[in-house]
């Protein structure tokens, strides 16, 4: 299959790995990948801080980028459900744009549920020998309702040793501009969702979103508390003979 | 008597006690108010406690039935159709009570239900009146302006007891001192029950059941002789004029029963269309709510029952605001809600904050979309409160009405973000919209961010560090996704596949939007 | 105040300014696919076991035994003195050596000197546990069952519905009803839940199969 690679902003300016992992892992899978070079932002960022106008034009931007596109792979929960959920918010209802996003909307998927729904596949034979917790992030919980997609994949892999997240439906405290306008109760939830990750003996922390990794991982990291923030797909493409460094 | 002839002493005591009545004016906006709370481990402590204990409960009753969601979108199709007919169902709802021997009074805003009150129970000739639990009394500051008038208003819930023999301030819908632990309640109750009436056991232990009983004891003689008593109402049911109200200590069902007058000031979007109604919310209410199958008691009253109950009913008719909620098309479903406060139990912000941080009586998510709603955003604690969440939508999933909280809150920021002022955020807003408005201007902010990548500090200056100060920032890496694509991404062909580049890659032309 | 009643439906009506004039209210759809009962078990077992959740006492009996668990429930309580409706059966406390103090006005302070209230019920709804009085037959006024701190309530199986949407058909609204879901309680301090605040503390249940 052609699967157009969505990277967001985040992964693509700070997480390039993890789009090498994307890449590595669907050609491994026997896929084809294309990176169509327009695609910048789906507007996340400006929707939820209340930039309703520039949210658009991101939007725009964005539907036409990929409205040819068989399957959109967006390797972050929440930018998926940016253009799933809050797309046609955005949009005046019956608008030449409204119309596009929704046509557009069902073919936008999330890493796991292009592996699980669309790839029909569950085992990627991928091998990672590390003990791992999952963070389910909000978004893919309760928007894109992943439900144990990421776990069916995670359990499949080789040599890891999954343990489960106390508390893990709750948010980590990152929401965007939320960290910075908020920073206290945002710097507290951190702590508390740190405090779970630690508590079960992982010493690797794995989500499908980077951001949600960054906010986390930024709290374990200044504690030198030693765990690793890896995204989904870095350990899907972990194999016996390219092992994923962490 | 008359209330001109009332006994200087009763309204000097409303008046003193009165003087110490906390109020919510002039509150810090949400950062700051939270910056403190988040700081008090042991409002952190008795909030954690309380709130984990009732998620608990309400997950195993939601989870008894398989029909919940089917039950949630019928509360929410039924508030609906009440809102976009409120005034429809306002009017039967007034022909109803005053058919069945109520009397109706419409209040425009907070001063005039407050004189309305005021002039009804100065009627009566009482200066004391007993209170059921209500948020639309509390909103509008009632036992404030009663107490103007050298009347008393004695709070009969449990949690109310708490907070008005402390001078406190409710920081929750259902449960107004959550804020306050076992040992804490003790302390009050010891130290100020007999200021207001009948006082505390002597060695009053802490124990739930003994400060129960404490307060049962406290109030007894009071519900016993009181004459006037005033109320809200859960659910005002139009086709037949009849109020409900739901409770868990019988204090609710003293006040409406034992009095010979009864007030209830009940906020205009509590009206339901029909009897049978309540069977969607006689469901919803109680689980969401406590997390029972029911709460212990119910009552229902329509107008006056001769030889049962208040022979004098006042229904008082409240918008204080709700019209301006209900003129926001977005913003109207904010109307929809039933004040479980399912919502704020769920709350990662909320469970770290506390309710006083949202400098309103509607505290966690709820309060978010209403306070700024029913009072406008043009301050700055009104205009924080939309900021006031992570968009993480527990509140929205947990919600009997379905009120999408994270719509509304967004809804809401670009109103704040529309104003005048923010110019740092509108600057920093519009430069990454730049940014991001071309992959040509994206890939050279990424590599001016790669090539200053060494030079990055771990702590920032400035706005940057509200950031750094708890968490590291991520590495710069080397090149970006797009960079490393050009580079040699895009040159590993996948086995047997065309290794051409398709689709509209070549159109790397800056605002080439066609 | 004069007035206002104009000016809050003005307001209203210029809220709903996007709402199409013809559109009526019936014409908002409202999804009833919600369960009419839920399959949670036999009625009156499950309505006795959800009542014991809540801390109630509650005793099964056919009709010829409920003179006897009246008289055995009152005695166990200690109560020398019970109020009830003027019109609850005589036969209900033919073997109970309590006096029965029949309801003609019963001031406040009268029935706060009672050792408990003997009554029965409108409509009992098994999955919440809920007994419902109507003010009808054997329930007396609100006040009765409200001061007394021992509520004793005699439910007949025939009056147990599945659901609270079997209950509501049942009841009238005219009259002023009182949902009774165990005895009193709060949860206000620290969310958990205490029975016995200012209603009756102690709820028993005779179920009449």
């Amino acid at each position: 299959m052609r699967i157009a690679l969505f990277i967001t902003c985040v992964n693509d300016t700070l997480y390039p790995r993890t789009g090498r992992a994307v890449v590595r892992l669907l050609r491994r899978l026997g896929h084809e990948v294309v990176f169509p070079e327009a695609q910048t932002c789906c507007g996340q960022l400006h929707y939820n801080t209340g930039y309703r106008r520039e949210a658009q034009k991101l939007a725009v931007r964005f539907v036409e980028t990929f409205a040819d596109a068989d399957a959109v792979l967006a390797p972050s929960g929440s930018c998926a459900a940016m253009v799933r959920d809050n797309y046609p918010r955005l949009c005046a209802p019956g608008s030449r744009l409204d119309r596009a996003a929704a046509e557009l909307a069902p073919r936008v998927h999330d890493l796991s549920e292009l592996l699980v729904d669309v790839l029909g596949v569950t085992d990627v034979g991928a091998y990672f020998p590390h003990t791992v917790t999952y963070h389910p992030t909000c978004h893919g919980l309760r928007l894109l309702k992943l439900r144990d997609r990421p776990y069916r994949l995670l359990r499949n892999v080789r040599g890891i040793d999954l343990r489960e997240l106390e508390g893990s439906a709750e948010c980590c405290g990152f929401g965007g501009t939320f960290a910075m306008k908020n920073a206290d109760v945002s710097a507290a939830m951190a702590a508390d969702k740190a405090r779970n990750v630690a508590a079960t003996g992982a010493e690797v922390l794995c989500a499908v979103d980077n951001s949600c990794l960054m906010h986390i991982g930024g709290t374990l990291r200044r504690q030198r508390a030693g765990v690793a923030t890896v995204h989904l797909a870095e350990i899907l493409a972990s194999t016996e003979q390219e092992p994923a460094r962490l | 008597m008359s209330p001109d002839h009332s006994s200087p002493g009763a309204g000097h005591a409303a008046q003193d006690r009165a003087a110490g009545h906390a109020t919510f004016l002039g509150m810090l906006p949400f950062p700051e108010a939270a910056e403190r709370a988040v700081g008090d481990s042991q409002l952190r402590h008795n909030l954690r406690m309380a709130t984990r204990t009732i998620r608990h409960k309400r997950e195993e009753v939601v989870g008894e039935l398989d029909d919940w969601s089917a039950l949630r979108a019928a509360g929410k199709a039924v508030k609906d159709r009440t809102l976009r007919h409120l005034d429809t169902y306002l009017e039967r709802l007034e022909a109803a009570v005053t058919a069945a021997g109520g009397r109706v009074h419409w209040a425009a805003d907070a001063a005039e239900a407050n004189e309305i009150v005021t002039g009804l129970v100065r009627a009566t000739g009482e200066t004391d009146v007993v209170k059921v639990k209500s948020m639309a009394t509390q909103e509008i500051e009632l036992n404030e302006a009663l107490a103007q008038a050298g009347i008393i208003a004695y709070e009969t819930d449990l949690a109310e007891l708490i907070v008005q023999l402390s001078d406190d301030l409710p920081s929750h819908i259902l449960v107004p001192a959550i804020h306050r632990n076992r040992a804490e309640i003790r302390e009050i109750f010891r130290d100020r029950m007999a200021a207001w009436g009948v006082a505390a056991p002597e060695g009053l232990g802490d124990d739930p059941r003994a400060l129960a009983e404490a307060a049962r004891v406290h109030l007894r003689e009071r519900f016993l002789r009181s004459r006037v008593a005033i109320s809200g109402a859960n659910f005002a049911v139009a086709d037949t004029g009849t109020m409900v109200v739901l409770e868990s200590e019988g204090n609710g069902r003293m006040c409406l029963t034992l009095p010979q007058t009864l007030i209830s000031v009940v906020g205009i979007e509590k009206v339901v269309p029909t009897w049978s109604d309540l069977e969607v919310f006689l469901q919803l209410l109680p689980r969401s709510s406590t997390g029972e199958r029911m709460n212990p008691y119910t009552s229902t009253w329509t107008g006056v029952a001769p030889g049962d109950g208040p022979q004098e009913f006042h229904l008082v008719l409240l918008d204080n605001g709700r019209s301006d909620v209900l003129a926001d098309e977005v913003g109207r479903q904010a109307l929809r809600c039933i004040r479980c406060s399912a919502c704020l139990n769920i709350c990662p912000v909320y469970e770290r904050t506390g309710g006083h941080a949202y400098g309103s009586v509607y505290p966690g998510p709820i309060g978010a979309i209403l306070t700024p709603q029913l009072r406008g955003t043009a301050s700055a604690q009104e205009a924080s409160l939309p900021y006031a969440s992570s968009l993480c939508g527990a509140c929205y999933e947990v919600c009997p009405v379905a009120i999408d909280i994270p719509e509304v809150l967004v809804h809401l920021r670009e109103e704040v973000a529309a104003s005048p002022g923010h110019r740092a955020e509108k600057a920093a807003m519009g430069a990454a919209g730049w940014v991001l408005g071309g992959e040509r201007r994206l890939g050279a902010a990424q590599r001016a961010a790669s090539a200053a990548r060494s030079v990055v500090p771990r702590r920032m200056p400035g706005p940057a560090s509200a950031w750094t100060d708890t968490r590291d920032i991520p590495e710069i890496p080397e090149e970006s996704f797009r960079a490393w694509w050009r580079r040699e991404g895009a040159a590993e062909p996948a086995p047997g596949a065309d290794p051409a580049e398709p689709g509209r890659s070549g159109g790397d032309e800056e605002g080439g939007r066609r | 105040m004069s007035g206002s009643r104009e000016r809050v439906l003005a307001r209203v009506r210029a809220a709903l300014a996007d709402v199409p004039a013809g559109e009526a209210p019936e014409d908002v759809a409202v999804p009833r696919d919600y369960a009419p009962a839920h399959d949670q078990g036999e009625t009156t077992a499950l309505f006795a076991e959800r009542l014991e959740d809540y801390k109630a006492l509650v005793h099964r009996t056919p009709p010829e035994g409920l003179a006897a668990t009246v008289a055995r429930a009152l005695a166990r309580r200690g109560a020398g003195r019970v109020a009830a409706a003027e019109d609850a059966p005589e036969d209900w406390f033919a073997q109970a050596e309590a006096e029965v103090v029949r309801d003609g006005g019963l001031d406040v302070a009268g029935l706060d000197r009672m050792d408990g209230v003997v009554t029965g019920c409108a409509v009992a709804v098994a999955e919440t546990g809920t007994i419902v009085l109507d003010g009808g037959r054997a329930q007396g006024r609100r006040a009765l069952t409200l001061i007394p701190d021992y509520h004793l309530c005699v439910v007949r199986g025939d009056q147990i519905v599945a659901g609270v949407p079997q209950a509501l058909p049942r009841l009238s609204p005219a009259r002023p009803l009182t949902w009774i879901s165990g005895p009193s309680a709060t949860s206000d301090i620290e969310l958990d839940r205490v029975e016995g605040v200012h209603g009756p503390r102690t709820l028993e249940v005779v179920i009449v199969e």
